[in-house]
């Protein structure tokens, strides 16, 4: 158990070392930018910024309490230094949590997340840099105006074969805040004629999402609606591939 | 100072941005390398199994390609109004192409002057103060509270992770029915999303029927690039 511990209290200080000197250096961009080029601010420019930076400053602190739980301690000082965490990072470590038949919130869990977000930033990064040095010959490409709908539609087309996977496997806790966020999502939509408030509302109805969803099946559980019949974490038997090496193995579980 | 140019020199694609860039994102990919041999060292030490620490590094790569490949061309997008290195560094950390393009318009038309290059890289990493430094202060106290829930009721502590993510599948489902207002055009996310969601259901049926568990490995990202492809027919018929 001590063991345990002083990982986990690792695993804080080393990623917050990491997280300060990340996110000192993300910073020290625009200031090295503008003694290089002798340049200076322009306040008036900047000011007309302040709200977004506002905004996304709130965005962020929400996010940090809504992502933080889902993807543990490595993950969380991984994920909030590499960025697309909600097209890339959480589906990527959920997807990998689930294909594992890690039980959520454990070690293994935690070692799983962090693996995957480990991996998906540095495969992104060598996409990336593929990408910017051959930018010149993928330009025409991702420019082509055929092609742009399948790059426009990524977060549909990930979330799609998510929602068949999680909803179907946890149907009692998906009907509430399914529901719930198609009705405002669809309202919206019709009240206004577009699609342009859906990209503002989505930063606030994903903590929105999981708090109604955590509240529901908070009251569903306190009425005993989800037993063991619920279906409620249950890795299905041909993707609980770490439970079948565990079980082989005396199974060694996280305390 | 060698590196040293002046305002009149400037170009929003000069080399040294590029290294700068280079530099601070092999920072960022050391910290994934540590995180991953750390985590990798650990998972072996507790006793999982090899096989499935290097099957999730597998599934891991294969579905970051498509979502990856999609933030690349955020970053082309984005080169013509900034240059490549000032959109490469922010697509490649913390932020998301639309807080980078709503922050990069907060001046019009293409930045040539340097103080407007540093003004608008300056408000876009700005945004992201909070993201980059509440995890740091939080992250010990959030981490711990789970675990004190997960001592006291494991059953409802399951429930919860399981909620957490529901509820951001959830806001994400509505999302992409945002648009259906705006007529014919805002059904294709929609489209889409079904059609990823029966390649997925398909993908289940015939993993049950054959038995073959590598469908399981790759349905994902299969669907991601299927739903991706049938963007285009389905605009073609609504666009």
């Amino acid at each position: 158990m001590k063991n345990i511990r002083s990982f986990d209290d690792n695993t804080h200080l080393f990623g917050r070392i990491w997280g300060v000197v990340a996110a000192l250096l993300i910073l020290s961009y625009p200031f090295i930018c503008l003694v290089i080029f002798g340049a200076g601010i322009d306040w008036k420019v900047f000011a007309s910024g302040i709200s977004i930076i506002v905004m996304y400053c709130a965005v962020g602190a929400v996010e940090t309490f809504t992502y933080s739980p889902m993807l543990g301690s490595g993950g969380t000082y991984l994920g909030f230094v590499t960025g697309n965490l909600s097209n890339l990072k959480v589906p990527c470590a959920l997807n990998c949590m689930e294909q594992a038949g890690v039980e959520k919130g454990t070690e293994e869990a935690e070692i799983i997340s962090t693996i995957s977000i480990a991996i998906s930033s540095i495969v992104t990064m060598v996409i990336l840099i593929l990408g910017v040095v051959l930018i010149s010959f993928l330009t025409p490409i991702f420019e082509n105006e055929s092609l742009a709908p399948a790059f426009d539609n990524v977060l549909p087309a990930l979330f799609g074969g998510m929602a068949v996977v999680y909803i179907s496997k946890n149907w009692k806790i998906s009907v509430i805040p399914c529901v719930l966020m198609l009705l405002v999502f669809i309202i919206s939509s019709y009240a206004t004629g577009s699609g342009d408030l859906a990209g503002t509302l989505i930063g606030i109805m994903v903590p929105v999402g999981v708090i109604v969803t955590v509240g529901s099946a908070r009251i569903m559980y306190k009425k005993g609606w989800l037993g063991e019949q619920g279906g409620v974490q249950a890795a299905p038997a041909e993707q609980g591939e770490q439970k079948k090496e565990q079980n082989g193995k005396g199974g060694e579980e996280n305390k | 100072m060698i590196l040293q140019l002046n305002a009149a020199q400037f170009d929003k694609n000069a080399p040294v941005l590029y290294v700068i860039v280079a530099l601070i994102l092999a920072v960022v990919v050391a910290q994934a390398v540590f995180f991953l041999v750390r985590a990798y060292r650990r998972g072996v030490k507790i006793g999982m199994s090899k096989a499935v620490l290097n099957k999730t590094m597998v599934r891991a790569a294969v579905f970051t390609v498509a979502p990856a490949v999609a933030i690349l061309v955020g970053i082309v997008a984005l080169s013509q109004k900034l240059g490549i290195p000032l959109p490469w560094l922010r697509l490649s950390v913390i932020g998301s192409f639309s807080y980078e393009t709503i922050a990069a318009n907060i001046f019009e038309g293409n930045v040539t002057d340097a103080t407007i290059y540093v003004t608008v890289a300056l408000v876009m990493t700005c945004g992201m103060l909070v993201s980059m430094f509440l995890p740091l202060i939080t992250g010990k106290k959030i981490q711990r509270g789970l675990m004190r829930m997960r001592q006291r009721d494991k059953k409802w502590g399951e429930i919860f992770m399981t909620a957490l993510f529901l509820g951001m599948i959830s806001a994400f489902l509505g999302y992409i029915f945002g648009g259906v207002g705006e007529g014919s055009h805002g059904w294709i996310p929609v489209l889409v999303f079904l059609v990823s969601a029966i390649v997925m259901a398909l993908c289940g049926l015939l993993l049950k029927v054959t038995k073959w568990r590598w469908i399981n490995d790759y349905a994902l990202p299969f669907c991601i690039i299927v739903g991706m492809i049938s963007a285009v027919p389905i605009t073609m018929l609504l666009g």
